[in-house]
């Protein structure tokens, strides 16, 4: 296991135990935790993004899985009755599966084509909701989504959070460093010197982008498990933009990087409410100053931290 | 000698590719015979259509007419990877590496076709999949090992001299086992000790029974490596022959020669 791999298991496994302890000090605190809680759901779909981003394509349009996610929850839980537990899983598959149906047309698109076409897309998908007649009930959304869990905690939703983050960090984590994973840095790299040692590449874009929609609609359903419901506004092109920049913050060639910038970001933006309407002007202005002084990301700061190894040549 | 009734291994029957109103390639056929082992070039100006005959060749590029036969099977129009499976493999002229990965990890990487271990197994870890590792692994170490290239199986692709980076992209196309190997101008950028090298590399590769097509701008190392040469002009085929009739072609000579006047003129 080389030094890059080790930091990046590391800081997965930091975060993942802090966020497993954290609820012994705060668990009474109901705003640390669904600031947490919403923090491990945009961890879970921004990861789909940066899976998409091992196969060299820029996904604009993970909101709209995230959509699809939710809305199947809604409407399996809310309209059919069923079980969260059903529903969860349900909605992530939904989602994959229509990633790799879209996909399959859309993938064929590279570089800045396929990024504009995702950002109409999740647009399209919102649209598709708001018109979605009494199924989806317009504007007005899902509401009323019964609790998943009786009683006043946050604390097994928080949970199911967690744990759904370690799922999702656990499969990008092993696609990323399995054979697989090789493949797609091959197809990132050159997709015609993949296919010409015999890559079907056509078949391993559709794998990642279907792995990423399900993700993001596995996210979109957990948001909707927490917020008890959902509305075409719940995830815009707004979120979809986020999402990449969670990524690009965290670093793309560390698997925890989507959810080190989703984290970074997300909390910071918490912090940033007193500041009301300076709020944005100062999110924008880190985000420029850290893009322009740490183009890798956050997570290759040449920081000793706890004990993470150094990068190579840091050595004092 | 192999018998007359064995397939030709590779044959171009009047290929053409037209984009808009440009005919890049217009009715070209060449033949690579029935004996394997032997190398052929395709040579030309700069704007012959050499690279959309290779593109046209190996399933980048459909042909707008003609056909392409491997081995008596019509592989026209097929996807580039199942080229690739059925024995027809090609190389790029651009050195498009993994900075960070070591020689034997891109060679294993591109011996997929190879790989027996489903995309569930390899996800998984199964017994069958780290087989499967292991054996690419080796397999990649014996194609570095045949092209002489073993010495620097561990060094990180970034440190790597040019010459070498060249060589390792012909070890990636050989790790899809080809019956016919495509090399995209081998030999552009090498120094003449470099190029003497892989001159004698790819008689290695040639006499190991792998047939070679390759597409050149090194005249000396063309003359030197081919037992057949195809000439383009303009989108059209103008010649063919052994280096010896080729040299002394006179509409070869008009085509190279009209180029060194121009270059004169400058």
């Amino acid at each position: 296991m080389n030094d890059d791999k080790r930091r990046d298991l590391g800081a997965i496994l930091l975060v993942l135990c802090v966020l497993l302890v954290l609820p012994l000090a705060f668990g009474q605190s109901h705003y640390l935790m669904s600031v947490l809680m919403n923090c491990a759901g945009v961890a879970i779909i921004a990861s789909g993004v940066w899976l998409t981003f091992c196969i060299g394509r820029i996904n604009i349009c993970q909101a709209g899985f995230a959509l699809i996610g939710g809305y199947v929850s809604a409407i399996l839980i809310a309209r059919l009755g069923w079980s969260f537990w059903l529903a969860l899983p349900l909605s992530g598959l939904v989602a994959g599966l229509c990633g790799a149906l879209i996909g399959s047309v859309i993938l064929k698109l590279k570089g800045i084509y396929f990024s504009m076409l995702t950002i109409c897309l999740t647009e399209a998908i919102r649209l598709a909701f708001l018109n979605g007649g009494s199924l989806t009930q317009g504007a007005k959304g899902i509401t009323g989504l019964p609790q998943a869990f009786a009683g006043d905690s946050a604390l097994p939703l928080y949970y199911i959070g967690v744990a759904l983050l370690a799922l999702t960090l656990g499969v990008v984590w092993r696609v990323h460093y399995c054979r697989l994973g090789g493949i797609f840095r091959a197809m990132r790299l050159n997709e015609d010197l993949a296919e010409s040692f015999g890559v079907n590449v056509w078949r391993y874009r559709i794998m990642a982008f279907a792995i990423a929609c399900a993700l993001g609609g596995l996210g979109g359903s957990y948001f909707t498990l927490f917020a008890q419901s959902i509305y075409p506004q719940s995830f815009t092109v707004e979120h979809s933009i986020y999402y990449m920049l969670f990524c690009f913050l965290g670093g793309l060639e560390y698997v925890s990087g989507a959810m080190i910038g989703a984290f970074v970001l997300t909390i910071l933006f918490e912090l940033l409410q007193d500041f009301q309407q300076y709020q944005s002007l100062i999110y924008g202005v880190l985000m420029i100053v850290v893009m322009l002084t740490l183009p890798n990301g956050l997570m290759a700061l040449r920081l000793r931290l706890w004990w993470l190894p150094l990068r190579k040549g840091e050595a004092q | 000698m192999m018998a007359q009734s064995s397939p030709v291994i590779l044959e171009a029957r009047g290929l053409s590719k037209r984009f808009g109103g440009l005919l890049a390639n217009d009715d070209i056929s060449i033949s690579l015979g029935t004996t394997a082992g032997q190398v052929t070039s395709v040579i030309g100006p700069n704007g012959a259509g050499k690279s959309t005959f290779f593109k046209m060749l190996t399933g980048f590029c459909t042909p707008s007419a003609g056909r392409v036969h491997l081995f008596g099977a019509d592989i026209t129009g097929l996807a580039p990877h199942k080229i690739s499976a059925r024995g027809l493999v090609r190389t790029f002229q651009e050195t498009t590496i993994f900075p960070e990965l070591s020689a034997l990890e891109h060679v294993a990487l591109a011996r997929q076709l190879s790989r027996q271990a489903s995309d569930l197994q390899v996800f998984a870890g199964t017994a069958a999949a780290r087989r499967d590792e292991q054996r690419m692994r080796a397999d990649a170490l014996e194609i570095l090992r045949f092209l002489d290239l073993d010495s620097v199986a561990n060094s990180v692709a970034k440190t790597l001299p040019h010459g070498y980076l060249r060589l390792l992209g012909i070890a990636m196309g050989m790790a899809a086992s080809p019956k016919v190997l495509l090399l995209d101008e081998p030999y552009a950028g090498l120094n003449p000790e470099e190029t003497d090298r892989a001159v004698e590399l790819t008689r290695k590769i040639a006499n190991s029974g792998v047939s070679i097509l390759l597409v050149e701008h090194d005249m000396k190392a063309v003359m030197k490596i081919s037992d057949h040469i195809h000439v383009l002009y303009f989108g059209k085929k103008i010649a063919e022959g052994t280096p010896e009739q080729i040299r002394n072609n006179e509409q070869v000579i008009e085509a190279y020669l009209g180029k060194e006047d121009e270059d004169i003129g400058l």
